[in-house]
């Protein structure tokens, strides 16, 4: 029952990061790009935090958090960039 | 099976369907700014129920509190990066959709360039 349910949210979060892939390959301008890795890293937060959970390993945790902030990091230097401003 | 992981699994369900809707809606909306409304409301939401669900599964545990501390990170940063990002293309120049009825920014922009 239980490792039904892990495998069909694990199947699910694996077609969510393929749809943002498809849109991070075919978007038209550079600002699709951009919003389809910040939808990604986000994505990855949260995976990072079920295997963590799911493996039993709490260090995975720590590093979801960093991955947090510096994506965000990321984000900002690319919307920067955007409006000429970096 | 015990309470607290039967509503991690709800929860952590929930989270994971809003990812997927909000990245659908990434791929289907027609505009980069409706596309960056679907992809980061949806999927902060659906971040922070994963995170959640991970906190109801394990309790007051290193791993629960860890997951409860990383639920503000991800509300505090991803609007932040969402707004920035809509600026930023809005400046750069990227058209808006046909259907578009209003454009508050533009005309805000028109009257002093000053940034």
């Amino acid at each position: 029952m239980a490792d039904t349910i892990y495998t069909i949210s694990a199947f699910i979060a694996l077609a969510a990061v393929i749809t943002a892939g498809v849109r991070l390959i075919a978007g038209p301008t550079v600002a699709d790009r951009v919003i389809a890795l910040d939808v990604l890293t986000i994505i990855t937060v949260s995976l990072i935090v079920y295997i963590a959970r799911m493996s039993g390993r709490i260090i995975y945790v720590d590093v979801a958090m960093v991955y947090a902030l510096i994506s965000f990091v990321g984000v900002v230097a690319f919307a920067r960039f955007l409006e000429r401003g970096l | 099976m015990v309470w607290n992981e039967l509503a991690g699994m709800i929860v952590i369900g929930i989270g994971v369907a809003f990812d997927f809707l909000g990245c659908l809606g990434l791929l289907r909306l027609p505009d980069v700014y409706n596309r960056l409304q679907a992809g980061t409301k949806c999927v902060t939401f659906g971040t922070c129920g994963i995170l959640l669900g991970v906190f109801l599964m394990q309790g007051f545990t290193p791993t629960g509190i860890k997951a409860l501390v990383g639920i503000p990170f991800v509300l505090l940063t991803s609007p932040v990066g969402a707004h920035a990002l809509a600026k930023g293309a809005h400046i750069f120049g990227v058209k808006l959709t046909d259907k578009t009825v209003v454009d508050h920014y533009a005309e805000d922009r028109g009257n002093k360039l000053t940034l």
